[in-house]
């Protein structure tokens, strides 16, 4: 089904912006209450030891400072809350040993930060140090097992044809892939890769802010968080509180990419604090504190193979990893790997075998960044296809034609179970290659390499499973079960109409920069003809905004903004009533639009949106019996995940000399269904594209084998600059989805899941004359340089 | 992110600043703070003393003074980066100047500032040491000129003694040409430098009659490549390759996150010739 938008996909100018690029806009850090404490945290200086003591006598005697806490004080708070329990726990603060480096042990309270910062430093901790586990090959041993409460430092193992047992019932493809590799015309290619591990690097930190109220028993949490109504189901359930008890206000919040979709020990320990000391309690996150106390992304290193014939029929895929859980396991820790395995076979029609195992190592926990497992699916399956593709010497768009799902297979199954509903992968490519000019690309790469430039072509293509999802997931542990709120995926919005004829628009996301308040601003003013200036969306404030699961997973236009969609229709189908009877026509043919509405046929005949409301709240002008006001809330529960698709080319120039890579161009060709604001799409296909940059040229969270984290400054950790980036070519095709009314499919994680193996991709290209296979992200130019050097030597 | 307590004076002229350092050891100097006060906030460096001379007037003057260029304490990167009469004499410093940091970076730090940070992978003490420059530094006992060759003793140490303040940068007009050319640790120019090269010569006849080369990033300091030096003296243009093989002479390579020793060294030599290719081209 597809409906028709005026407002929607229109370049309509955020909302958001005057405020945030003027300076005003308000972040946690920005909100001051009368009476503030601050927090410092006492931090390990260890990957793994055991504390034999923690002396905070010189602390409390520092000026302002007015409390130390440590697990004694709060052990019966914890361990912190996970969706899925598998694996160590975190407990709120270190309880008798340390696990990684960074890792809170004791919590300073003060006046200011500066005393708290001194007084942190004046806690004495004695460690009696452990060897460390870190690296997931060593980890993967057991030589140093972490946790002695677990049998092994291997969590779980994710088995693609047996991921959910009882739910679905799967082939499993070995025997078929072990005949195939017999086959004599079949040409068997086999990688070793690493997908790095990521920080997240929001430019707004984290930040905290608890006022407990003990006179009206409730507590009001400021969090920068993307998920603020988890995070109050989660503060009542360790508080044993009513969820009605906990106000969490999520304001402003400066970027996310997943790294704010978790609950965290400080959320509960300022909370703690504030109870205990009666007043508010603050903790804002430092930069270099940021890659201790929020998770980290990726991690993994894994095996891909490609089984396939010489024609470029591929028979097989496997995928043989490991991937990096870090200390304790948190809201989604363990579960990411399983949102790679929805993308694991990306477009192709093709026999899937996954085995992924989760490792616990002496470093950071990893969970959700920006993608959360599909960056790693599609890294590992498009770089093994560009190896085939080259092994065999066909043209890398051909290879994938050949293999992909074709228009007329949908609504197709995966390898593991799920439905795609729709797709038209060839159509894209197609536009892709003809936008780019793929051919004239090989033909300057050949001359560019008579002069002795080595120009490389990248070519890739993605799924991004996103839209989350169907209410089914949430029995997987995608609910928010762990943290005290049996819900699903369902998305939430309110439209009120004010008695002056405004609206507001009360919607359950947890945005972080993605622009709601301009989209769903959209959505409601298509439906109602009330102008986007008289339409304000709230959010993020969880006593009222409806009930909602949070941003992430590119899930809150297809799922919240549907539900507000629907909301907004049902204020539509009550509106007609009254402006028939104010009109005297039949509501059938009330149209509303301009600031008000007409009869249709009879454009003079109007009335506008004030008169209107003022009929909804006098119900003696209105039709007999109606009730007052005018407002509607919608649920939405998605019947299926939403499978937007594209491909991506890059143009790369390498200085072999240096290994320093240029991007000359980068070109997209995304699929996102139905597109509500272009400009809104674009600018998140230039965030995610510039993240998936990051990780093939520039970032790595680098540990030592001690675990010492070596990269926790932006001096160690390069992060893309514009300077650094070229301008994007975006274009895109729309093939709708009808998995919801608005035929809208998601494109917060597009731009992450589709290039960064693009990237490689083009390198690998440009340096293929010098023999040169694969080199692992990121793609500093001294590994390029070394790869170069390698295979001249080989 | 939280410095420790310190105090801070906002210096009205060089005179009453060096007499804060010099009656308080261990006090610094603070000029655009770009470097100080990230130390002073992981607090690697905890001075009890902060001295700002940004305040101090008259110091933020680029002036030809015929025969040298005189660039005051308080001139920024940008400054720097745009000036026509650096850009023409000192065109190594300009470029150096321009691939510092970014705008944010480039309107506040100073060239003094960097130079007196002798930072191992700074970008424009390499084109101090091409260039030649002359550092004047005022303490409790008047001035004193250091040679730039003289000026960068080790990691993050430079010639001057705690009391003392760089008030001035001479750059000599040596005639010649000069060129600055850098891998950055974000690939390209940006960031600070992997390997960075500064050249300064001066041709006759199509001969290098003299010159000096500035290589930053790789070793413990910046430094010049005196074997290099020694090998293109009286060489012609192809010339430069031979004597770029012999950068690293006196030069201890250091291993980090963005290479490998024989990574740094080799990036040395290639950006060694890139830039004497450069700079011979504008000598000639
Ligand atoms: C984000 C960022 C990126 C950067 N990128 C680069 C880069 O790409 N390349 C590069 O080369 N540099 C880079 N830098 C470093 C930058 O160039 C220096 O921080 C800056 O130039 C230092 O000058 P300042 O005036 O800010 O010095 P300050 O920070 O004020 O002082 C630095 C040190 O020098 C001392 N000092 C300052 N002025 C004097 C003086 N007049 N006499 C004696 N001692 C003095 C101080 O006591 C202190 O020890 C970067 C810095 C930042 C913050």
């Amino acid at each position: 089904m597809t409906i028709t938008m005026s407002q929607v996909g229109g370049i309509v100018r955020r909302k958001e912006d005057p405020a945030l690029i003027q300076g005003r806009g308000v972040y946690v850090d920005d909100i001051k209450l009368n009476g503030e404490l601050t927090v410092a945290f006492v931090r390990s200086p260890f990957a793994r030891a055991r504390i034999r003591s923690v002396d905070t006598s010189a602390a409390l005697a520092i000026p302002g400072v007015r409390a130390v806490y440590t697990i004694d004080d709060v052990r019966s708070l914890g361990p912190l809350l996970a969706q899925i329990p598998i694996g160590k726990l975190r407990p709120l603060l270190a309880d008798g040993v340390v696990n990684h480096v960074g890792e809170a042990v004791a919590m300073v309270v003060a006046q200011d930060r500066y005393q708290a910062e001194d007084a942190a430093e004046a806690v004495l901790v004695e460690y009696d140090q452990l060897p460390a586990s870190v690296g997931l090959k060593f980890s993967a041993t057991d030589e140093v097992k972490i946790h002695d409460d677990l049998e092994s430092n291997i969590l779980h193992t994710w088995v693609s044809h047996d991921w959910w047992p009882g739910v679905f019932e799967l082939e499993d493809y070995r025997p078929a892939i072990a005949a195939a590799k017999e086959r004599d015309d079949v040409v068997i290619v086999s990688q070793e890769m690493v997908n790095q591990r990521l920080i997240p690097v929001a430019i707004e930190p984290r930040a905290v802010l608890a006022d407990w109220s003990h006179g009206y028993d409730r507590v009001t949490l400021y969090t920068s968080s993307q998920i603020p109504h988890a995070v109050s189901g989660a503060i009542a359930k360790t508080f044993g509180l009513p969820v009605n008890a906990v106000h969490v206000i999520a304001p402003e919040v400066g970027g996310g990419f997943g790294c704010k979709l978790n609950v965290y020990p400080d959320e509960i320990l300022v909370c703690f604090a504030s109870h205990q000391l009666e007043a508010p309690v603050r903790w804002t996150e430092t930069r270099r504190e940021a890659g201790y106390s929020t998770i980290h992304g990726r991690g993994w290193i894994g095996t891909a193979t490609i089984t396939g014939t010489k024609d470029g029929e591929i028979l097989g895929y496997e995928l043989d990893a490991m991937a990096d859980m870090g200390a304790y396991s948190q809201n989604l820790t363990v579960a990411i790997p399983v949102l790679g395995l929805y993308a694991a076979s990306g477009q192709y029609n093709i026999p899937v075998e996954w085995t992924v195992k989760c490792v616990t190592t002496n470093t950071q926990t990893t969970d959700a960044y920006r993608g959360a497992g599909r960056p790693e699916a599609a890294y590992y399956l498009e770089r093994a296809i560009d190896m085939y593709a080259a092994e065999i010497g066909m043209h890398p768009g051909d290879v994938r034609k050949k293999n992909y799902f074709k228009k007329e297979d949908f609504p197709a199954t995966t390898p593991i179970g799920l439905t795609m509903d729709s797709g038209d992968y060839i159509t894209t490519l197609d536009k892709l290659l003809i936008d780019a000019d793929y051919a004239g690309l090989k033909e300057m790469q050949a001359q560019a390499r008579s002069e002795g430039r080595y120009i490389g072509v990248g070519l890739s293509s993605y799924v991004e499973v996103c839209g989350f999802g169907p209410s089914i997931l949430a029995e997987f542990g995608f609910g928010w079960d762990g943290y005290g709120l049996p819900t699903s995926f369902s998305g939430s919005g309110l439209v009120r109409i004010n008695p002056d004829g405004s609206a507001t628009v009360f919607i359950g996301t947890g945005p972080s920069g993605q622009g709601h308040e301009t989209t769903w601003a959209q959505i409601v003013s298509d439906r109602l003809g009330i102008g986007m200036e008289r339409i304000r969306v709230a959010h993020g404030d969880t006593s009222d905004a409806p009930y909602g699961i949070g941003t992430f997973g590119s899930r809150s236009a297809a799922v919240d903004g549907t539900a507000t969609y629907e909301a907004a229709e049902k204020v539509r189908s009550k509106a007609a009533d009254l402006v028939a009877h104010m009109l005297e026509a039949s509501a059938e043919d009330i149209r509303f639009a301009d600031g008000g509405a007409h009869v249709v046929g009879a454009p003079g005949h109007t009335v506008t949106w004030a008169e209107i409301a003022e009929v909804a709240y006098k119900p003696h002008k209105g039709p007999e019996g109606i009730e007052a006001g005018l407002e509607a809330h919608a649920m939405f529960s998605p019947g299926n995940a939403t499978w937007p698709f594209g491909s991506n080319i890059a143009v790369v120039e390498v200085d072999v000399e240096t290994g320093n890579v240029d991007i000359l161009r980068y070109v997209a060709m995304d699929d996102c269904g139905n597109v509500i604001n272009p400009m809104i799409v674009d600018g998140q296909l230039h965030g995610g594209i510039a993240q998936g940059i990051g990780q093939a040229l520039f970032e790595e969270a680098v540990y030592d084998p001690d675990g010492n984290l070596l990269s926790t400054s932006l001096v160690d950790y390069p992060l893309p600059t514009a300077t650094d980036l070229p301008m994007f070519e975006l274009d895109r095709t729309v093939t709708l989805t009808d998995v919801n009314p608005l035929g809208v499919k998601g494109i917060g994680e597009a731009g992450t899941v589709g290039s960064a193996q693009t990237i490689v991709n083009a390198v690998v290209d440009a340096l293929a004359p010098l023999g040169v296979k694969h080199i692992d992200m990121p793609l500093r130019p001294k590994k390029v340089w070394q790869a170069i050097q390698d295979a001249q030597e080989a | 992110m939280y410095p420790r307590q310190f105090e801070y004076v906002a210096a009205g002229s060089i005179e009453e600043a060096v007499g804060v350092l010099a009656a308080n050891p261990g006090a610094k100097v603070m000029s655009g703070g770009m470097s100080l006060i990230p130390m002073m906030k992981l607090r690697l460096l905890s001075p009890e003393t902060v001295v700002d001379i940004g305040r101090v007037s008259g110091l933020d003057a680029i002036e030809d003074k015929g025969d040298y260029i005189s660039v005051g304490a308080l001139v920024r990167h940008g400054a720097v980066a745009t000036s026509a009469v650096i850009g023409e004499h000192a065109t190594a410093l300009g470029q150096a100047a321009s691939w510092t940091g970014d705008p944010q970076v480039r309107n506040r730090g100073t060239l003094c500032g960097a130079l007196a940070h002798a930072d191992l992978a700074a970008d424009t003490p390499a084109a101090a040491l091409a260039l030649g420059m002359t550092m004047v530094a005022q303490g409790p006992n008047g001035t004193r000129e250091i040679a730039a060759s003289d000026f960068f003793v080790d990691s993050l140490m430079s010639a001057l003694s705690p009391d003392e303040i760089l008030v001035e940068a001479r750059i000599p007009k040596r005639g010649g040409g000069s060129a600055y050319d850098k891998l950055g640790r974000r690939g390209g120019h940006s960031d600070y430098a992997v390997a960075g090269v500064a050249s300064w010569v001066a041709m006759s006849d199509g001969v290098v009659t003299d010159c000096a080369i500035g290589i930053t990033g790789v070793g413990t300091k910046p430094t010049l490549a005196v074997g290099a030096m020694e090998a293109l003296r009286g060489q012609g243009p192809d010339g430069i390759a031979a004597a770029a093989d012999r950068a690293l002479e006196g030069i201890t390579v250091l291993e980090d996150l963005y290479g490998s020793e024989a990574y740094k060294a080799h990036l040395a030599k290639v950006y060694t010739r890139r830039s004497l290719e450069q700079a011979v081209a504008a000598a000639s």
